[in-house]
């Protein structure tokens, strides 16, 4: 047979292939690397499966920061999917960008799919939503920092599970003397122990209600509360009891290796830990600083949501909103609850694992949950929503990465962090789309 | 009646450099002119608010401490990566040409990390260097050293300046060998024959005569560690601890690419360009008259 009849015979084959399965693609750019993004891609087949006129295609575009840079590069030259998760912190300049986003609560209504607000966690949808309560990005993957512990070596030093700071640094004292090489580390530093640090104990990071009533928000997190409890964590630095391990989940092996009895960082951690470490761990609640508050507000999310950019077809957009009320039905969201650690966006969901039974056999794993609808949140609790904030977190890391060097005291480094982040909200300002 | 000689006008020199100028111009100056252009710009992430500054990007950038501190930081990076790379080669050339059996053998294994992708050169620094993990913390505990990189801006430093200038010793070092071979053997005997020792005949022999080869390798290791050691910080420390291993070109990826403030990293790209020129006029000028050809 030659070439040029094989040639031929594949062409005509590849057109009747694509006649025959007219099958409306919609492309969804995702930062789930590993086991999470097999569990993202199961999402799609599945949803393929139950139907035939739409196919979900994952891409993995890397980690948060470039999927965000790739699809915004992408929209620049009218190449975008039609979906792109971007982690929360990227939220303020995705709802800047008026032309550029497709509220997904107006997708939902344009699409005829039946939609509720009221079926998400408050803790979830209050950050992603306009202040008429629009909902404007499709949550998915949301986790709150917790402290995970290591069991076994709590029991071993004789220590308590501490719910306060001041229980962490005697527990810390008790794992260090035991033969421990450090007692507590922690993970994504801006947002476990600045964000949620402040909102835990029902403090303002910024003015305008955290940047959520305009774009003329100034940062405050440079206040006396915070200064103190991060000038302790230093000096538990120059104790040994407190080890820095780097900027986003660097740390986890110091925890999963048995280096650190307690670690804080994000729920979604849980996949990776329970499949590393030899010991028995469990979660607890971030620990309270009682020289701020006498009990605990509520922890604010991280992760990401799912934003649908505009520019695609009519055909395209129904596939799209099918999608997401696949994507947010009970079934796949209490899955991808238990298999990552994210916690359920629904109501319904949250209520499918309890009745599964999933919380009595694996303790702690409703903690995040438990922390996110802790109380109604607040102006100061809500989360925050301020421009530029990917560049602003990388400020207040050098700044604390300082203060964990000795270079600087608690209090310098968290004024320099504002000083440099507020020049960085006047930019955005700038740039913005005044709404 | 002086009589003029008349070659027929052709196409073909331009038609031999035809190519060589359309790559200058579509892979050089159509992006430079669009980074000098986006530099007169500030506009948010998506293009949809476009506002033209002039040269207020660049205000900016003189106002702001940490960018005037990048300079200092690369300055003091480059002169590092570029003479240890430089020298550590020279030294493996001297060496390895004198070598008899197993030539090959050696040169191919030292030629070997060029070939490594700079992602993946920082990768395995970060490995043998991990605090926790890496081979090296553990032996230098033994020192009474303490290896923590996320910590230790100086150590964060001392660890890309391996890295970076480790991944450029193979081509410095092909370079050095080749200039070495081109000697005439004569020469070097002539010498040994009058009574010089290795290390005299290197100094006043080889080393003046490869000087060609050193000003070469000067100029395109500097232009290494301004641009092309980005993918080893980043992969190594991204340019933390603080901003202890911000060089300017991981600057201009981190304001543009993460914090997505175009204008801004344009401008620094912008000042960049012209820093590498003037760097390369000066090295023309002044280091090229002390080479002999």
């Amino acid at each position: 047979m030659p070439i040029k009849s094989l040639l031929c015979a594949s062409a005509v084959l590849a057109v009747a292939g694509s006649t025959a399965f007219a099958e409306t693609e919609i492309q969804w750019w995702h930062a789930m690397g590993g086991t999470n993004g097999e569990r993202v891609n199961k999402i799609a087949e599945d949803f393929n499966a139950t139907q035939d006129d739409y196919k979900v295609v994952p891409v993995y575009k890397g980690n948060y920061t470039e999927t965000m840079t790739a699809a915004i590069a992408a929209f620049r030259a009218n190449e975008h999917p039609q979906i792109v998760q971007v982690f929360e912190v990227g939220t303020a300049t995705m709802m800047a960008a008026k032309g550029a986003i497709y509220p997904v609560e107006k997708l939902m209504n344009d699409a005829g799919e039946p939609f509720d607000g009221d079926a998400f966690l408050p803790a979830v949808v209050s950050y992603y939503e306009t202040p008429e309560g629009e909902l404007l990005s499709m949550p998915f993957n949301s986790s709150s920092p917790v402290l995970w512990y290591n069991k076994d070596a709590l029991d071993a030093a004789g220590a308590e599970v501490p719910t306060t700071w001041d229980e962490v640094k005697t527990a810390s004292r008790k794992l260090v003397d035991n033969g421990m090489k450090c007692g507590v580390s922690f993970g994504w530093q801006s947002w476990v122990m600045i964000e949620n640090f402040s909102a835990w104990h029902n403090l303002p990071t910024g003015t305008k209600e955290n940047g959520f009533a305009g774009f003329d928000t100034e940062l405050t997190f440079n206040n006396a509360q915070v200064a103190a409890r991060l000038d302790d964590i230093a000096s538990m630095g120059q104790d040994g009891l407190f080890v820095y391990g780097g900027r986003r989940g660097d740390s986890l092996p110091m925890f999963t290796n048995g280096e650190c009895g307690m670690w804080m960082n994000s729920s979604a951690y849980y996949g990776s830990i329970s499949s590393q470490a030899q010991f028995e761990f469990g979660q607890a609640m971030l620990p309270l600083d009682t020289s701020i508050a006498d009990a605990p507000q509520n922890s604010i999310i991280g992760g990401a949501t799912l934003w649908v950019l505009e520019g695609h077809d009519e055909a395209e957009y129904k596939g799209t909103a099918k999608f997401l009320t696949y994507l947010s039905s009970p079934e796949v969201q209490s899955w991808w609850h238990q298999e990552t650690g994210y916690v359920p966006i629904t109501t319904a969901a949250y209520e499918l694992s309890k009745s599964q039974g999933f919380y009595d056999s694996n303790p702690g794993t409703d903690t995040a949950i438990k922390q996110l609808s802790l109380n109604t949140p607040t102006a100061n609790s809500r989360g925050l929503r301020y421009g530029n904030f990917v560049q602003i977190r990388d400020v207040i890391n050098e700044e604390l990465e300082a203060l964990w060097g000795g270079e600087k005291t608690a209090q310098e480094a968290l004024d320099a962090a504002v000083e440099r982040g507020n020049d960085l909200l006047r930019r955005f300002e700038r740039t913005a789309n005044p709404s | 009646m002086l009589k003029r000689v008349h070659f027929p006008t052709s196409a073909l020199p331009y038609l031999l450099v035809a190519p060589q100028i359309l790559i200058t111009l579509v892979f050089f100056i159509w992006p430079a002119s669009q980074a000098m252009y986006q530099s007169f710009l500030i506009e948010d992430a998506f293009g949809l608010g476009t506002e033209f500054v002039w040269f207020e990007n660049f205000e900016i950038l003189w106002s702001d401490r940490h960018y005037l501190a990048s300079f200092q930081r690369t300055a003091v990076f480059s002169l590092l990566v570029a003479g240890l790379s430089m020298g550590v080669a020279l030294l493996l050339a001297g060496f390895a040409q004198r070598v008899v059996r197993g030539a090959m053998f050696y040169r191919t294994l030292l030629i070997w990390p060029y070939a490594v992708a700079p992602v993946l050169a920082g990768a395995l620094w970060v490995f043998m260097f991990n605090p926790t993990l890496g081979i090296f913390p553990y032996f230098l505990e033994f020192a009474g050293i303490t290896w923590n990189h996320y910590l230790n801006g100086t150590q964060a430093m001392v660890l890309v300046i391996l890295a970076a200038a480790w991944k450029q010793v193979a081509y410095n070092f092909l370079f050095y060998l080749a200039a070495m071979q081109s000697i005439p053997n004569s020469v070097i005997e002539a010498a040994a024959i009058d009574g010089a020792g290795p290390a005299r005949r290197f100094w006043t022999i080889i080393f003046p005569l490869i000087s060609p080869t050193t000003f070469f390798l000067l100029v395109i290791n500097m232009v290494y560690a301004f641009f092309e050691t980005f993918g080893i910080i980043h992969a190594v420390t991204q340019g933390g601890p603080g901003t202890s291993t911000t060089i300017l070109v991981y600057k201009v990826f981190n304001d543009g690419f993460v914090g997505l403030d175009l204008g801004g990293s344009a401008a620094q790209s912008v000042v960049l360009m012209v820093l590498v020129i003037a760097m390369t006029v000066v090295q023309f000028r002044f280091v090229e008259r002390k080479v002999a050809y």
